[in-house]
């Protein structure tokens, strides 16, 4: 058997075993619904306000601020989507950075042809939003800000603080969407003076299917769903109690092993980056080298294309993710990587190695010795080495 | 199942024929780097056959592998059974590319042509 080196941990992580422990008995014997008044009703109830305790617990918010989803991308659906409605449609002005995940991106190009002003901020070449293009952007109707805690594709982790404040001084609600963050770095929402935050389980180790919305008190939001009136009426259906129940779970480990789970993937990130920089040439460090996420390692390679390379890092078992056209499904490359102003053709071979938990030094030093071959050997099939057109 | 058939694994892990050839009788080179794909087919053409063929290409698997499958094809062929070698059999050879990659077979089929268009060309300017 191949053996399997997993390095895609941005794009999903696996369940903890104690994780599926704990959800175990919600999946089987205790299947009442929370809405129930009988003694099985309460206890799913019971499952469902301890994860709820749980998941404020990690990011340091009350139990009655969080609205529990179906992932991150209804978490941001929500948050945008709901701000808009609860307010009377005069033409707001709403701000968002280029480089979010489509799960915000396409909600604010929605808004826009809706009607709604919405200004899109460039960002540094290190995938920063810069304060001050935040300042010069707000408007008097400015009514929501969302940007990314940290990004998805070259780990940049932004000065959230800093911007909350400068929305806030403007008069406008901002959001975050911190499903990369929430569980892998310090994530407090009182400190960050955030409004709303997204996240998902998935992503800290915990089952796919849940997620949540932070919402502080006092911030009104109109509900997307119809029914049953769940999660305060912001979140009608039967809740997902084994999925809630994981979540809380993933996120009480989360934040027991957090520090000792920072220094481990900054120390195995920075050797896996070092050392492939150091061996192969023309390659990039995409994102902010210093505010990244521990464990992300995104680069691009010169010359070769992103999916080539994926498919043969598969073959031998290490399992990474690209930015490129060729696995976005479209013949342009990520909108991340264009935006910090990579080049098209260098943004086609981005290939972005995410750690995790799991792996080990003896994954790192796998990785390093079969990818600059596989760099050489694509290379040499390409037209473009050594030509210097790119 | 697999994103692609064993054929296109095949020629993508396998290449046949990469490179280039010393004075070749043609060369076709298409696409764009900035579309993520360029192709260079290079041929040797002696007494209207295609004696050798090479390519390098920048691209997918599936770029990699069409124009892999398309050297082998045409090697030893006439220009004209060379020239009517479609994007369509070059896929079928494959056992069939995912739709969104059926431009990578155009792109493989398209520098053949422009290789032995030159060649022609070549052949052409050097009778008059």
């Amino acid at each position: 058997m191949v053996k399997r080196v997993y390095m895609d941990h941005s794009a999903t992580t696996p369940l903890d075993p104690r994780v599926l422990k704990a959800m175990e008995p919600y999946l089987t014997e205790e299947y009442g619904n929370p809405s129930s008044i009988h003694r099985m009703g309460q206890i799913a109830r019971n499952g469902v306000e301890t994860a709820r305790e749980q998941v404020a617990r990690l990011i340091n918010a009350a139990p009655e601020e969080i609205i529990f989803t179906s992932g991150g991308t209804e978490a941001d659906n929500l948050a945008i989507l709901g701000l808009m409605e609860a307010m009377p449609p005069r033409g707001q002005h709403i701000i968002t950075s280029a480089i979010e995940h489509h799960a915000v991106l396409d909600v604010f190009a929605y808004l826009e042809r809706k009607g709604y002003q919405v200004t899109f901020l460039p960002v540094n070449e290190y995938g920063m939003v810069e304060p001050e293009t935040l300042e010069r952007a707000m408007k008097p109707n400015t009514a929501l800000v969302s940007i990314m805690h940290a990004n998805n594709e070259i780990g940049t982790i932004q000065p959230i603080k800093k911007l909350a404040a400068i929305a806030h001084e403007g008069g406008a609600v901002f959001h975050t969407d911190a499903v990369q963050t929430v569980g892998r770095i310090p994530v407090d929402v009182k400190d960050m003076g955030v409004d709303m935050l997204s996240c998902s389980a998935h992503k800290l180790y915990g089952p796919k299917g849940v997620g949540c919305l932070y919402k502080k008190k006092g911030i009104r939001l109109a509900r997307r769903l119809f029914g049953g009136a769940q999660e305060r009426k912001l979140r009608s259906g039967t809740e997902n109690v084994p999925g809630i129940v994981g979540f809380g779970a993933a996120a009480e480990i989360a934040g027991e092993v957090m520090s000792e789970s920072i220094e481990h993937l900054t120390k195995l990130g920075r050797n896996l980056s070092g050392s492939l920089l150091r061996l192969i040439p023309d390659t990039i460090l995409t994102g902010d080298p210093v505010n990244r996420l521990p464990g992300h390692v995104s680069l691009c390679f010169r010359y070769v294309e992103g999916e080539s390379i994926l498919l043969m890092l598969d073959q031998l078992g290490i399992m990474a993710s690209s930015g490129s056209a060729c696995t976005s499904g479209s013949l342009d490359p990520s909108h991340v990587l264009l935006a910090i102003g990579l080049p098209h053709e260098i943004a086609h071979g981005s290939v972005r190695l995410s750690l995790g938990r799991t792996n080990t030094q003896e994954d790192v030093d796998y990785v390093v010795q079969v990818l600059p071959g596989i760099i050489e050997r694509l290379r040499m099939m390409s037209p473009m080495t050594g030509e210097g057109v790119m | 199942m697999a994103l692609y058939s064993e054929k296109v694994m095949d020629h993508f892990l396998n290449p046949r024929n990469v490179g280039t050839i010393e004075n070749p009788s043609g060369v076709g080179k298409v696409g764009n780097p900035v579309c993520g794909d360029v192709m260079q087919i290079e041929i040797k053409v002696e007494d209207n056959r295609i004696e050798d063929i090479k390519f390098k290409t920048f691209g997918c698997a599936a770029a990699i592998a069409t124009s892999s499958m398309v050297t082998e094809m045409v090697k030893g062929k006439t220009l004209e059974e060379a020239r009517a070698i479609t994007n369509k059999a070059v896929a079928e050879a494959l056992d069939g590319l995912p739709p969104v990659k059926m431009h990578c077979s155009n792109l493989a089929a398209e520098a053949l042509h422009e290789a032995i268009n030159q060649y022609q060309e070549k052949v052409r300017s050097n009778n008059n």
